[in-house]
């Protein structure tokens, strides 16, 4: 129900992000958890999941200094980044991670690096726009 | 309450807690389900454990599979099922899912973002009870009641349909019944069952006292009529209608044959496998052949044995194991088992068994030697004469004691577990309740302690000829406690976990006949089986057959006020046999392979024997073991291959290899324990 113009606003941000394809269903299940008990929840978890994602990202990025590439260890990074990824409904950047994974099969050093780079690309792209959303939805709940 | 969908359900029941033992309100069900989560992703974690809230589970998460496991571990009966991660970095989801299906045989569901089939495939083969890919919805998590129910229900089923040849006269406590009036379930609710092995008296049980469900005990000579069945028939011929027929035992039911037969079937597969030990101790898996080992210290009137065999082991794991155990040089049903090798046998002077809360009972084996009752209610392949050179032999072997050492933990209870998570047989859960399980030699006397926490240890169900051979899993509350004797007796690792080290020493000898005051709970006694992972993959579930590992846990610092003989298993590990892994053990399992290696075995009696006369005190301080979990390897010999792992957490993961061995260890599951004098 949009009661004022930044719910409105709130509402269009949201639904852009999902016809962009930034996330996807999984998303909308964090929100449907959300509920007075946790009003934040969905923040909350974002939040969290950008703080591990650091870590799991600075390991693959240190796996990929190493020579030759452990493809192995590198996909099974990948794994658990695009797990968590896709828990929080981060579609491109789950995509991205399927590219990385397909290139670690292909044991390919250059198409990793270089899909690495789109992956942590398309994660601080969301995460921008998800702090910007996140903010916007307290000043027009504040506003309410 | 409404079944129809998990959601139905959701009552205004508050989550925390709301379900316990003992207050099962049907309306509220699912609400309350105890669940345990495992991922080492906080992100998928914390969004897992608001849904499962959201669901009004009660939820309990942790990122570490050994945290996961020790939670478990401590806390038996504490929860109704788990979700796991497959991906963790401490330690891979299959192998804490086998754990958990052995030695807690709780329903456990995998999950992983990936969905590649053989993924989910090795998900079914552990015995997961069912395979989420993530990211995890919520509409996936309210159903996953449907798990425990299933078991539950499953568990009760194979009880009633083996039906008891013995104990016509033992019904289901209609508080059985009550609790959860789900059409699906017969009303069987894990915690109904706690809650009866926590209101039962832990006092000696008869068998036909305590058991709800009237069960079908596989008896050493039953087994061996089986096994002799199936080998008159040939194995890939081995239909149960006509092993049934071939058997001719009354009373007992083409449903029964068939269960068994499954059982024994996994059994030989394992053995024919080869099992590779996997050197994490953390998961005691022995890899060496399979270890079918029936090896369980008998709890006096503990039909620890069977229950720890019975519990999980399939029927057919059993009767390889018991194949194995007897016909140790050909590992494969219908051997005679020469248990003349019963050297292998030995006794040992286990420390005293202590069960957690309640009462603890210190059973001591005698050590005069005397038969190994062990031998009874073991199926084994052997003719009953040859049980009678058995127990002629025995009687060298000196008394058995198991020392079951549990921990302060308060989840006392005899854990016996088969690798099988669904488990034909009961297996029996640690309950607070203080129960004392007499082990019923064959001679009939099954007693169970309710300590067996809810879960009964024997999964098995066991026919009961008439002879009353095979123990009846007495334990109280958890009719399940059935001994399989006969199947599992084989796997009769029990671990005792618990709290105090406790031993019980019981005389597998010749103790038949004799009933032990056993009131003794066992607390945490469970035998462990862990399946060994190896190439065959057997089912989680079934698992057992192959690897069983005899968790010891011994509680550190036990002191054997009692009659300790230096545990059992630190005398009974010992990697016998070629092939034996000793290196996967620590130095106290090397220790014990050293002790065991010995070719003959008579040397191995003797050194088992030896140590037992050294004492405790060692052993205990350098095991640092919660409970014993005696082992009794059947045949130290070319092909047996017994080898004790000493778990890292300080249990002692009995990988009985050989089948001679299995079948010996079957056997042992019958001793009896005798009552120590209480350490504390």
């Amino acid at each position: 129900m949009e009661r004022n113009p930044l719910q409105r606003q709130v509402a269009y941000m949201r639904r852009s992000l999902f016809d962009q394809g930034y996330l996807d269903e999984q998303f909308v299940q964090l929100e449907d958890l959300q509920d007075d008990a946790n009003p934040n929840f969905v923040e909350e978890i974002v939040t969290l999941f950008y703080t591990d994602s650091a870590r799991l990202i600075h390991n693959i990025e240190q796996a990929l200094e190493s020579r030759p590439l452990d493809f192995i260890r590198l996909d099974d990074y990948m794994h658990q980044f695009k797990g968590s990824s896709s828990s929080i409904g981060a579609k491109k950047v789950k995509n991205e991670c399927t590219q990385f994974r397909e290139h670690c099969s292909a044991r390919s050093a250059e198409g990793c690096v270089r899909t690495f780079q789109q992956v942590k690309q398309e994660h601080t792209i969301l995460r921008r726009k998800l702090e910007t959303y996140f903010q916007l939805a307290r000043q027009a709940g504040l506003a309410n | 309450m409404n079944l129809g969908s998990g959601q139905g359900s959701m009552s205004t029941a508050s989550s925390s807690g709301a379900w316990k033992a003992g207050d099962v309100v049907p309306d509220q069900f699912p609400a309350g389900l105890r669940v345990l989560v495992v991922d080492d992703d906080p992100t998928c974690l914390m969004i897992l454990e608001k849904m499962l809230r959201t669901c009004l589970y009660e939820v309990t998460k942790c990122n570490r599979a050994e945290t996961a496991l020790s939670l478990l571990r401590g806390n038996k009966s504490g929860f109704d099922i788990v979700i796991s991660d497959v991906h963790m970095p401490d330690m891979d989801g299959f192998k804490l899912l086998e754990h958990i299906g052995l030695e807690m045989d709780l329903p456990v569901i995998m999950m992983s973002a990936d969905d590649g089939k053989h993924v989910v495939m090795k998900g079914v083969t552990h015995g997961a009870c069912d395979y989420l890919i993530k990211p995890v919805r919520i509409e996936a998590l309210k159903n996953i009641w449907q798990h425990v129910v299933r078991k539950r229900k499953n568990e009760w089923k194979d009880l009633e349909q083996s039906g008891s040849v013995e104990d016509g006269d033992r019904q289901q406590k209609p508080s059985e019944d009550v609790d959860y009036s789900s059409s699906a379930n017969e009303g069987n609710w894990k915690n109904s069952k706690r809650r009866k092995d926590e209101e039962d008296d832990a006092e000696e049980r008869d068998d036909t006292s305590t058991l709800k469900k009237p069960r079908v005990v596989w008896s050493v000579e039953l087994h061996q009529q089986f096994v002799a069945a199936v080998n008159q028939l040939g194995i890939d011929k081995a239909v149960p209608k006509k092993i049934l027929e071939l058997m001719n035992v009354p009373g007992l039911t083409r449903e029964n044959v068939a269960s068994h037969l499954q059982k024994y079937r996994l059994y030989l597969r394992r053995l024919s496998g080869v099992s590779q030990h996997q050197n994490g101790l953390n998961n005691s898996f022995m890899g060496p052949q399979e270890a079918t080992f029936g090896s369980i210290s008998s709890l006096n009137g503990l039909d620890l044995q069977t229950l720890a065999v019975a519990g999980q082991l399939p029927a057919q794991s059993l009767a390889t194991l018991q194949a194995a155990g007897l016909g140790r040089s050909t590992g494969k049903s219908g051997l005679p088992m020469p248990l003349v090798d019963q050297r292998n046998l030995f006794s040992f002077e286990a420390p005293k068994f202590r069960y957690g809360e309640g009462q603890q009972q210190q059973q001591q084996l005698s050590n005069s030697s005397k038969q190994m009752n062990l031998l009874h209610g073991i199926p084994t392949t052997m003719e009953p004469k040859q049980l009678a050179t058995l127990r002629h032999s025995a009687q060298s072997f000196g008394s058995i004691n198991m020392q079951v050492n549990a921990h302060g933990n308060d989840s006392s209870s005899l854990l016996m577990q088969m690798a099988q998570p669904h488990s034909r047989a009961q297996i029996l859960n640690e309950t607070t309740g203080n129960h004392v399980s007499r082990i019923a030699s064959s001679m009939g006397q099954p007693v169970l302690s309710n300590g067996i926490a809810g879960g009964l240890l024997t999964r098995n169900v066991i026919v009961e000829n008439g002879r009353g051979a095979g123990f009846n899993p007495v334990s109280q509350g958890p009719s399940v406690v059935e001994f399989p004797m006969n199947h599992t007796a084989e796997f009769a690792s029990s671990e005792i976990k618990g709290s105090r080290g406790f031993v019980p020493s019981y005389d597998i000898f010749n103790e038949l006949h004799q009933p032990k005051s056993q009131d003794w709970e066992l607390q945490n006694v469970g035998l462990t089986f862990n399946a060994s992972q190896h190439a065959n993959s057997i089912p989680g579930n079934l698992g057992v057959s192959q690897s069983v590992l005899v968790h010891q846990v011994f509680s550190s610092g036990q002191k054997s006020g009692q009659n300790m003989n230096t545990p059992v298993v630190s005398k009974a590990m010992f990697s016998v046999g070629a092939g034996s892994e000793h290196g996967n053990t620590h130095n106290i399992s090397q220790h014990l392979n050293t002790l065991v290696d010995s070719s003959s075995r008579e040397d191995l009696m003797s050194a088992l024997l030896k140590q037992q006369q050294e004492g405790i005190g060692p052993v205990e301080g350098e095991f640092d073991f919660d409970g014993l979990i005696l082992l009794i390897p059947a045949g130290i010999g070319d092909e047996d291959s017994t080898s004790c792992l000493l778990h890292e957490t300080g249990s002692l993961d009995f990988h009985l290899a050989s089948s001679s061995c299995c079948e010996k260890l079957f056997l042992l599951s019958q001793f009896e324990v005798k009552k120590t004098a209480p350490d504390d």
